[in-house]
C-alpha cells in the first residue's frame, strides 16, 4: 500500500514571527494512500506547518517537494494548483449558494462563458455519489445541510481540484459519532484510491481509529515520526506534552460540598423558545456543576442560552436567587451573576483586534459602565494574575488575542468570566478544539470553583468530560431534556440510554 | 529601528514630512513665521487654521468608522450648522452683540447634536446599515440647509462671531484652539474612561460585545451624536470665517476628505482600533495637500487629478501587502531565473 517515495516531504522548515519562533527545524512525510495524524499541543505549530504548507505563510528556511520537485506555494491559490488542498475546522464554503454550485465555484463548467448549469448539477451529484457515498440534492443551498454534510461537501470541492494531498483540519470537532463514521469511511476510500490524507485531530480515539503513522511536534519542533500501531495512547500524550500525564480522577462527590441547595441560584420553570428547545424545568444550586449531555442539535446550547438571556425566552419562567427574571438580557443577566461562555469562541467571544489584557478585563469594565474605568496598573494585574492562574501562553498581557492558539483563546475568555466572579457560570464546549493538557486544566479549575460555591451549567460532546465533572446531568435528545440523572447512578451507560431513548 | 516602522503614526508622519520638505523645496521660505500685529503668520499657521474644520470633522468620523460604521452626512450637517447660525445672527436686531453670537452658537450646536442624535437612532434603534442610514441626512441635509437659508447665501457682520474663524488668542488663530479643545475632549473621553474599549470591542466583535454585556445601543448613539457635533463646530468655523452662510456648498465634499483622513491615519474601515492622532495627520496631510498645489500653481482644472494622484501614492506606500510586494521584488530582482522555475515547479 505505501510507495517508497514520499509525495510530500518537508525538511528543516522554520518560521518565526516577530518574536516568537513558530516552527524550527521541522521535518514531515506524507506517502501516496496514507492517514498521517499530525499531533501536538495547542501551539505546537500543526496549524502553522499546514500554513506554510498550503502558502498562507512563507517559509523562512527549508524545503518542501512534492512529487520529487521543489516546491514554493506563495498563496493557497498556487497550492492547489500543485495538488495541495485544505478543509478547514470551520467550514470555509459559501452557506448561501447551492452545493453544486460551492463544489464548482471558480471553475464553472462553461460555454462560451455562459454557465452550464445542468452540466453542473449533474457532475456534483456524480461527484458526492461516486467518491463519497453522498446522495443529496445539490441545487439546496449548503445551509440547509448538517455540519457534517458541509464538511464533505468542502472535501469534494477540495477533490474536484484534482488533489494529490488533502489536508483535513479538525474536521471532527463538531461532528457527532454517525457524522464521524461517515467522514471516516471516505477517508478509507479515498485512501484506497491513492490520495495522501494529513489528519489534524485532539481525538485520540480517532486518531488510533483511522490513521496509519503519527508525526508529534512540541513548541514549534519535531519529536518524531511513527507508525500508528507501534505508539501507545499513554506514550503519544506523554510525547506531546513531554512529561507524563496526570490523569484526572472522576471528581469526589459527597458532603463534602456542604452548598446551599434551598433556593437555587437559577432555575427554569417550563422556560422554552419555539423551534429551539421545548419547555423544560431545571435548577442550579450553589457549588452545583450541572452537565448537559446529548447529541449535537439536541438543544444543549439552546437551553443554555436562554439563562443568559442570549437568546430570549418566549415561554416559562426564569428565576435567578428566587426572584423572577424571566425577560433577561446579556446585561442583566451579568448584574445577577450569570456569566456565559459561548461554544463559538471565534463570532462570540474574543475580540480579535484587542490585546489579551482588554480581553480580560472587558466585561468586568461592561458591568462597571464606562466611567468607573479599571485604572491601567489595576488592569495589569488582573491580566498578569490570570495569565499566571490559568497558565495562559504566551505569558503577555499586551499579545493581541488572534495571535494565541485555541486554547489558550478559550482561557483568556474563561478569565473575561471568572474575574466578574460569577454565581452561575455557563459553559458550551469550553474544552473544543483545545489539547488535551488545556482540557485537563478547565475542567479542574471546573471543580476546585465549584467546591468554593460557584454553579455551573457545563456543555461537552465528550460524553467522558460531562461524567468526570458533573453532579448532576440532564440529558438531552430531540430539542428536550428527557431525564435527570444524579448520584449515584451517574455512569456512561445510563447516561448513554437516556440520550439514545427507546 | 524596525519597532518605529511598525508604529501606526510612522507612516502617516513620514508622508507628512516629505510633504512639507517637498513644499520646502518648491519655496524655501516654507516654513518661516512671521509675526505681524502681534499676530503669527506663515504657511504652517495657515495649514493648522485653515485645516481645522477638516481636523473636526474627521475626529468625529474616526469613532464612527472605529464602530464599523461611517458618517457620511457630516458635510450636510456643516452646511446646516453654518445656516441656522447665521440666520440667527442676521435676524437679530443688533449684529455685534455676543448675546446674539453665543445664542447662534448655542442653537447651531444643540442642532448639530440633535441631527447626530437623529443618524445614532437610525443606525442602533431601527438597525439600518450605518452607509445608508447616514445617506438620508446627506441628502435630505442639503434640502434642510437651503430651507434654512432660503436658497440664499446669508451674509452677516458679527464681529463676536467671526472671532470663532478668523479671531486670535495668545497670536495663534482661534479656531487652533477648537481643535485642540475637542481633540482634548475626545481623548479624554476615550482614553481615560472605557468608552474608547467599548467603541473598540462593538466595532470589532459587535456578537460577543453583546454577550459581554456592552450596551453597545448607547455607544453607537454616542458615535454619531460625537460625529454631529464636530461637524457642527466645523460648520460654524467655516460660515464664520466667511461671515456667510452658502446651504449648497459649505462642507461640500468633507465627509469624503474625512473618510480619506481617518484611513491615513491608521484606522480601518473594519472598524476595532481607532487611532485619534492618527486622523490629525491624516488631515493635516489632506490640508497640506491642498496648500500645496496653490502654491506650486497647479491649474485649477487639473487640481484634483493632482490630488488624487498623490493620495493614490500614500494610500500605496501604507497597503503592507503593495510595501512587501516591492520589497520581495527588490530581494530577488537579480534572479529572475530563479522566480521562474518556482512558478512552473
Amino acid at each position: 500500500m505505501q510507495d517508497n517515495e514520499p509525495i510530500l516531504q518537508m525538511t528543516g522548515i522554520h518560521k518565526r514571527f516577530p518574536g516568537v519562533t513558530a516552527l524550527s527545524g521541522v521535518s514531515f512525510r506524507l506517502f501516496p494512500g496514507e492517514v498521517h495524524a499530525l499531533m501536538g499541543e495547542n501551539g505546537a505549530g500543526k496549524s502553522t506547518l499546514i500554513k506554510v504548507l498550503t502558502g498562507v505563510y512563507s517559509i523562512d528556511e527549508g524545503t518542501v517537494t512534492l512529487g520529487g520537485s521543489k516546491v514554493a506555494a506563495r498563496s493557497p491559490l498556487e497550492a492547489q494548483a500543485l495538488g495541495i488542498s485544505t478543509v478547514y475546522q470551520e467550514v470555509n464554503l459559501c452557506p448561501n449558494l447551492t452545493v453544486a454550485e460551492n463544489v464548482f465555484v471558480g471553475r464553472e463548467p462553461r460555454r462560451f462563458g455562459r454557465i452550464l448549469w445542468k452540466e453542473m448539477n449533474r457532475k456534483a451529484t456524480e461527484l458526492l455519489r461516486e467518491r463519497l457515498h453522498l446522495d443529496i440534492d445539490v441545487t439546496l443551498p449548503l445551509q440547509d445541510y448538517s455540519v457534517a454534510v458541509q464538511q464533505l461537501v468542502a472535501i469534494a470541492r477540495a477533490l474536484n481540484i484534482s488533489s494529490k494531498v488533502l489536508i483535513l483540519d479538525e474536521p471532527t470537532s463538531s461532528l457527532d459519532r454517525g457524522e464521524v463514521e461517515q467522514l471516516f469511511r471516505v477517508m478509507r476510500k479515498l485512501k484506497q484510491e491513492g490520495l495522501a490524507i494529513l489528519f489534524v485531530t485532539h481525538f485520540l480515539d480517532q486518531v488510533y481509529e483511522i490513521s496509519d503513522r503519527i508525526t508529534i511536534l512540541r513548541n514549534g519542533e519535531f519529536v518524531g515520526e511513527y507508525p500508528a500501531a507501534d505508539l501507545p495512547r499513554l506514550e503519544l500524550v506523554s510525547r506531546m506534552i513531554g512529561k507524563e500525564v496526570e490523569l484526572l480522577e472522576r471528581r469526589i462527590r459527597g458532603e463534602a460540598s456542604a452548598a446551599d441547595r434551598t433556593i437555587p441560584v437559577a432555575a427554569a420553570k417550563g422556560l422554552g423558545r419555539k423551534g429551539a428547545i421545548e419547555p423544560f424545568d431545571l435548577a442550579i444550586h450553589q457549588g452545583e456543576v450541572v452537565g448537559l449531555a446529548g447529541l449535537l442539535g439536541s438543544g444543549r446550547t439552546e437551553a443554555a442560552r436562554l439563562f443568559f438571556g442570549a437568546d430570549r425566552s418566549d415561554q416559562g419562567r426564569l428565576e435567578l436567587s428566587g426572584a423572577e427574571a424571566t425577560s433577561i438580557s446579556p446585561r442583566s443577566a451579568l448584574d445577577k451573576g450569570i456569566a456565559f461562555c459561548s461554544e463559538n469562541r471565534k463570532t462570540e467571544g474574543i475580540i480579535e483586534d484587542l490585546t489579551v489584557r482588554e480581553n480580560i478585563i472587558l466585561a468586568l469594565q461592561a458591568t462597571r459602565g464606562w466611567f468607573r474605568a479599571i485604572s491601567r496598573k489595576r488592569q495589569d494585574e488582573i491580566a498578569l494574575e490570570y495569565i499566571r492562574l490559568l497558565n495562559i501562553n504566551p505569558p503577555d498581557p499586551e499579545q493581541l488575542i488572534r495571535n494565541l492558539s485555541g486554547g489558550n483563546q478559550q482561557k483568556v475568555i474563561l478569565a473575561r468570566w471568572l474575574l466578574t466572579q460569577p454565581k452561575l457560570l455557563i459553559l458550551d464546549e469550553p474544552t473544543r478544539g483545545i489539547d488535551i493538557g488545556a482540557k485537563a486544566e478547565i475542567q479542574k479549575l471546573v471543580m476546585t470553583l465549584s467546591e468554593r460555591g460557584m454553579a455551573f451549567l457545563f456543555i461537552s460532546s465528550e460524553l467522558e468530560e460531562v461524567l468526570r465533572v458533573s453532579d448532576r446531568i440532564a440529558v438531552l435528545r430531540d430539542r428536550r431534556i428527557v431525564k435527570e440523572i444524579a448520584e449515584p447512578d451517574i455512569n456512561q451507560q445510563n447516561v448513554m440510554q437516556a440520550i439514545a431513548g427507546g | 529601528m524596525k519597532r518605529l516602522v511598525r508604529h501606526h503614526l510612522f507612516w502617516p508622519l513620514a508622508v507628512w514630512a516629505a510633504l512639507l520638505l517637498f513644499n520646502l523645496l518648491y519655496s524655501p521660505d516654507f516654513f518661516s513665521i512671521v509675526v505681524r500685529n502681534g499676530h503669527l503668520y506663515g504657511s504652517l499657521i495657515d495649514i493648522l487654521n485653515f485645516g481645522a474644520p477638516l481636523i473636526l470633522v474627521a475626529l468625529g468620523m474616526t469613532v464612527v468608522i472605529a464602530t464599523e460604521g461611517i458618517d457620511l452626512s457630516v458635510g450636510s450637517v456643516v452646511a446646516i450648522s453654518g445656516a441656522m447660525a447665521c440666520l440667527w445672527i442676521s435676524k437679530g436686531a443688533d449684529q455685534n452683540s455676543p448675546g446674539l453670537a453665543f445664542a447662534a452658537i448655542g442653537l447651531a450646536v444643540l442642532l448639530s447634536l440633535a441631527l447626530g442624535l437623529w443618524n445614532g437612532l437610525l443606525v442602533s434603534g431601527a438597525g439600518i446599515q450605518p452607509i445608508i442610514a447616514t445617506l438620508i441626512l446627506m441628502v435630505a441635509g442639503r434640502g434642510i440647509a437651503q430651507l434654512i437659508t432660503s436658497g440664499q447665501i446669508i451674509t452677516i457682520s458679527s464681529k463676536p462671531y467671526s472671532y470663532i474663524g478668523t479671531g486670535s488668542l495668545a497670536a495663534l488663530p482661534f479656531s487652533i484652539f477648537v481643535v485642540a479643545a475637542m481633540f482634548g475632549i475626545a481623548a479624554l473621553l476615550t482614553r481615560r474612561t472605557a468608552l474608547g474599549l467599548f467603541i473598540e470591542s462593538v466595532g470589532n466583535n459587535p456578537r460577543a460585545s453583546r454577550l459581554i454585556g456592552i450596551r453597545s445601543r448607547v455607544v453607537l448613539i454616542s458615535v454619531y451624536v460625537f460625529s454631529g457635533l464636530c461637524a457642527g463646530i466645523a460648520g460654524l468655523i467655516l460660515s464664520s470665517n466667511v461671515a456667510s452662510a452658502d446651504g449648497n456648498n459649505a462642507g461640500l465634499w468633507y465627509e469624503l476628505d474625512a473618510i480619506l483622513a481617518v484611513v491615513i491615519g491608521g484606522t480601518s474601515l473594519n472598524g476595532g482600533r481607532f487611532y485619534l492622532t492618527g486622523t490629525v495627520i491624516g488631515a493635516l496631510i489632506i490640508q497640506t495637500l491642498t496648500t500645496t498645489i496653490y502654491v506650486i500653481g497647479v491649474p485649477p482644472e487639473i487640481t484634483l487629478v493632482v490630488k488624487a494622484f498623490v493620495v493614490l501614492v500614500v494610500c500605496l506606500i501604507q497597503s503592507e501587502t503593495f510595501r512587501n510586494k516591492i520589497a520581495e521584488r527588490w530581494r530577488t530582482r537579480h534572479y529572475p531565473a530563479e522566480r521562474e522555475v518556482t512558478r512552473h515547479a
